[in-house]
C-alpha cells in the first residue's frame, strides 16, 4: 500500500514538474486580439471567408491577411466588433441571398424525367437540367443543403430564403450551377426574378412567371432605374428608390417585392 | 494478311446485344432531305465559326464553318441550297447549340472544291494530314475527337502501329458491321492512307467475333494488302474502348493519364478511315455517315446512309415509324449514348445510332446505398474502384476520388450496368470529373 502511494505519487510529481517546466519553456506568446476576434465571430465554422474555420480567420485578421469585414456570415455587427478590436473602420452593409427565378414546378414545363443524383450541379450535366428553361433554377435544392444557417427551404421547386437567418455568406451562390441565387445588399427590395434572355414568345412557352421583356416596367419607373438588356429587365440598385411602382405593372408578376416579404413597413414613395 | 486472335482485356460486361434487329439490313441511302441543320460543334474541342450568313447560297461540300484553333474541325454543307438560319438549335448533346440551317434547292450540286485526286497514292504525309483536317474528319465511333490531332503526335513519339476499330461492342449498333461487309476496300484503302501519313508498317483491324461474316470479308479483301492483320476479338463490352482494344490486340497497356501514342499506337474507327478514303481520293469532306436506327420501338430497324444535319424525324420515317408509344430515345449505343428529350435533333458526325424503346420497356429505379458487393470493381475495364468513386462523389470528396484514379474512367457504364443497388455510378463519376476539371482549369 505504502509502496504504491510513494511510487505513484513520486511518478506524478516527476512527470508533473516536467510538464510545468515544458509549458514555461515552450510558451507561445499569443496575441490577445486573436482570442478577442475569435470570441466576436459567430463560431459556425462555415468557411465562407475562405479560411479554415473561425480560428483560421481570426488568426488571418490579426496577421493582417484578412479584412475585418471578411466574415460574411457575421454581417454588420461582427464586422463592427472586429473593427473595434483591430482599431480600423469597418465599412459594411448587410447582405442577403435573393432568388432570381420564379419558375417553380407549377409555372414551368419539363423536358424529360430526371432520375439521376438529387444535386443541382449533377443534374445540369444532363442536357442542362430537366426544366425547359435553360436559365432558371434547377429546383433540387442544393442551395438549401449547403446553407450552414438553415436559412433556405424549398417550396414548389424553388428556394425560399429566410432573411432573418440568412447571413449573406454566399455558400448558396457558390453551389448554384445556374447563378439563380445571389447575395446582394439587403436593401435591394425589388428584384426581377428571371434570368432568361430568350425572347418573350419563347419564354411564355415554357414559363408562366418569367420576364418576357415587354418593357412596361422600364416605362413605368420614374427614376430610370430599370433597363432592358437581352430581353431581360434589370433594376439598377443604385438608382432604385424602392417605390414599388413597377411591381403591379409586370404582366407575369415577375418582379418580387421583398418589402412585403420581410414584413417591413412600406416606405413612402417619393 | 494474317488472321489472329485477340488476347482479351480485364473486366467487361455482356449486355444483351440486340444486333439481330438490324444486322442483316443492308445500308439504304436516304433521299436528299429538304433541309438540314448543321451544328457548328460536332466534335470535341472548340466549336467551328460560321463562314456564312442567312441568304447565302451554298453547294454540297462547301466549307460553312471554320475550325477555331487546333483542336477543332471545320464543318461543311451536306446539301446545296440557301442558308435560312444561323441560330441555336437542339443538339444530340442535350443543349441548344449554334447551328446553320440550309434549305435544299433540290439540285444537290457539288462545290468546286470537291474534286477527285487520281494520284492520291503518291501524296506526301503532310498533304494527307492537311486534307484530313480540311475535310472536318472526326472519330466516327461516337467520341468525335478531331482525327488530325490524333495524326499529329509530338516529334519525340514514334508511332509504329495502327489499329482499326471494328469491334462495335455497343449493343444494338450495326452501322460499322454493315460498312465492313459492304465496303471493305474503302476501309482498307483508308487504313493504308492513315498508315502512310504516319509511316506505319503494322495495321491491325480488330473485329468482335460476333461478326464472323465481316471478319471473313475483310480477311479476303486484305489478302492483297501487305502488313494488314485481321484480329478476331472476344465479344465483351467495352471491347471497342481504345485502351481495351490496344490491350486485346497488342498486349500493351496505355499508362494512366496517357494516350495511345505513348505506347506508339493510334486507333481509328472503321467508319472514320472509310471517310478518310473518300476525302483523300475524291475530295469529299465528312458530310454523310451511316446511322443504325433500331430498338424494339421502331417498325423496321435498319442502317441508313444519311447526310449530316438530317433531322432524326427523317430517320424515324425511314424506319417506318413507331410500333407503340416511345418512352426512351438514345443517340449512340445504349451503354454510352445520350438520352434525347426531343425527336427533332440533327444527325451529327459522331452519331452512330438512334435507338427507340417503348414506354413499357423503360424502367425507373431508385438508387440505394452501396452494399460493397464489389461487382463494379470486378467489371471495371480500367481496374478502378467505381464503388469508392461513387461514394466520394456523393460526399463531394473530389480530391480523394482523384487520388484513386477518377480521371482514368472512360464512362463506359459497365459499373452502373451491374450495380445491384442501381446506383448512378457513371453520373456520380461525371459529376466528380467536372468539378476536378474546372478546378484544374482554374489552377492553370
Amino acid at each position: 500500500m505504502l509502496i504504491a502511494i510513494i511510487s505513484l505519487g513520486g511518478l506524478g510529481f516527476v512527470l508533473g514538474s516536467g510538464l510545468s517546466i515544458a509549458s514555461r519553456k515552450f510558451h507561445v506568446e499569443l496575441d490577445p486580439r486573436e482570442e478577442a476576434v475569435l470570441k466576436a465571430l459567430p463560431g459556425a465554422n462555415c468557411g465562407a471567408c475562405g479560411f479554415p474555420g473561425c480560428g483560421g480567420f481570426a488568426a488571418a485578421v490579426v496577421r493582417g491577411d484578412a479584412p475585418v469585414v471578411g466574415c460574411t456570415a457575421g454581417g454588420v455587427s461582427v464586422a463592427k466588433a472586429l473593427g473595434a478590436i483591430m482599431g480600423v473602420e469597418a465599412d459594411v452593409v448587410k447582405k442577403v441571398a435573393r432568388v432570381y427565378c420564379k419558375g417553380g414546378n407549377k409555372e414551368t414545363t419539363k423536358k424529360f424525367i430526371y432520375e439521376g443524383i438529387p444535386n443541382c450541379r449533377a443534374a445540369t450535366l444532363i442536357a442542362g437540367g430537366d426544366k425547359t428553361c435553360q436559365y432558371g433554377c434547377v429546383g433540387l435544392g442544393t442551395c438549401a443543403v449547403v446553407c450552414p444557417f438553415d436559412a433556405i427551404r424549398m417550396e414548389n421547386g424553388l428556394p425560399v430564403v429566410d432573411e432573418e437567418k440568412c447571413t449573406g455568406c454566399g455558400k448558396c451562390e457558390m453551389a448554384c450551377p445556374k447563378y439563380t441565387i445571389r447575395v446582394v445588399p439587403a436593401d435591394t427590395k425589388f428584384v426581377v426574378s428571371c434570368m432568361s434572355v430568350d425572347r418573350g414568345a419563347v419564354v411564355k412557352k415554357y414559363c408562366s412567371a418569367g420576364c418576357i421583356g415587354c418593357g412596361l416596367c422600364v416605362k413605368t419607373c420614374p427614376y430610370g432605374a430599370i433597363t432592358m438588356e437581352n430581353n431581360l429587365a434589370f433594376i439598377n440598385f443604385e438608382k432604385c428608390t424602392n417605390c414599388g411602382l413597377c411591381v403591379p405593372k409586370c404582366p407575369t408578376k415577375n418582379i418580387e417585392d421583398y418589402l412585403i416579404k420581410g414584413h417591413e413597413p412600406r416606405q413612402e414613395s417619393a | 494478311m494474317q488472321l489472329i486472335k485477340g488476347k482479351g482485356f480485364r473486366g467487361g460486361v455482356h449486355p444483351p446485344d440486340g444486333k439481330e434487329l438490324s444486322r442483316a439490313k443492308a445500308v439504304v441511302t436516304l433521299p436528299v432531305p429538304e433541309k438540314v441543320i448543321i451544328p457548328l460543334s460536332q466534335h470535341i474541342g472548340s466549336p467551328a465559326e460560321s463562314l456564312v450568313k442567312v441568304g447565302d447560297i451554298v453547294k454540297k461540300g462547301q466549307k460553312i464553318g471554320e475550325a477555331k484553333g487546333f483542336v477543332s474541325v471545320p464543318v461543311h454543307a451536306s446539301i446545296s441550297g440557301k442558308v435560312t438560319a444561323v441560330a441555336n438549335f437542339p443538339h444530340p448533346a442535350g443543349k441548344s447549340l449554334p447551328a446553320i440551317q440550309i434549305e435544299s434547292d433540290g439540285l444537290d450540286e457539288w462545290a468546286e472544291t470537291v474534286k477527285e485526286n487520281p494520284n492520291y497514292k503518291n501524296l506526301s504525309p503532310d498533304k494527307i494530314k492537311s486534307i484530313i483536317q480540311d475535310a472536318g474528319m472526326v472519330g466516327m465511333g461516337g467520341a468525335a475527337f478531331p482525327t488530325h490531332v490524333k495524326l499529329s503526335p509530338p516529334a519525340n513519339k514514334k508511332i509504329d502501329t495502327l489499329i482499326i476499330n471494328g469491334a462495335e461492342c455497343e449493343p444494338y449498333l450495326t452501322a460499322d458491321h454493315r460498312l465492313m461487309l459492304e465496303e471493305p476496300t474503302k476501309v482498307l484503302e483508308g487504313a493504308v492512307i492513315v498508315a502512310k501519313a504516319l509511316s506505319i508498317k503494322d495495321i491491325f483491324i480488330g473485329i468482335e467475333d460476333n461478326k464472323p461474316d465481316a471478319i471473313k470479308v475483310l480477311a479476303d479483301a486484305a489478302r492483297s494488302y501487305e502488313g494488314v492483320k485481321i484480329v478476331s476479338l472476344k465479344v465483351m463490352y467495352p471491347q471497342g474502348g481504345e485502351k481495351q482494344l490496344i490491350n486485346a490486340v497488342t498486349g500493351k497497356e496505355v499508362p494512366s493519364g496517357g494516350l495511345p501514342m505513348d505506347v506508339g499506337i493510334i486507333v481509328q474507327n472503321v467508319a472514320t478511315v472509310a471517310a478518310i478514303y473518300d476525302a483523300v481520293r475524291f475530295g469529299i469532306p465528312l458530310i454523310e455517315r451511316i446511322v443504325t436506327v433500331t430498338g424494339s420501338g421502331v417498325k423496321e430497324p435498319g442502317n441508313f446512309r444519311v447526310r449530316i444535319g438530317t433531322s432524326s424525324l427523317k430517320l424515324i420515317e425511314a424506319a417506318h415509324g413507331f410500333k407503340t408509344e416511345i418512352g426512351k430515345v438514345i443517340s449512340g449505343g445504349p451503354m454510352m449514348g445520350m438520352t434525347q428529350y426531343t425527336l427533332d435533333v440533327p444527325v451529327v458526325k459522331g452519331m452512330s445510332g438512334l435507338l427507340f424503346f417503348p414506354q413499357s420497356e423503360v424502367k425507373s429505379y431508385t438508387p440505394e446505398a452501396c452494399i460493397r458487393c464489389g461487382r463494379c470493381v470486378a467489371v471495371c475495364p480500367m481496374g478502378l474502384l467505381p464503388n469508392m468513386l461513387g461514394i466520394y462523389a456523393e460526399l463531394e470528396r473530389f480530391e480523394d476520388a482523384e487520388k484513386i484514379g477518377l480521371m482514368d474512367c472512360m464512362e463506359c457504364g459497365s459499373c452502373s450496368y451491374v450495380c445491384p443497388s442501381r446506383r448512378p455510378l457513371v453520373h456520380l463519376i461525371r459529376y466528380a470529373k467536372t468539378d476536378v476539371i474546372s478546378k484544374r482549369k482554374k489552377a492553370a
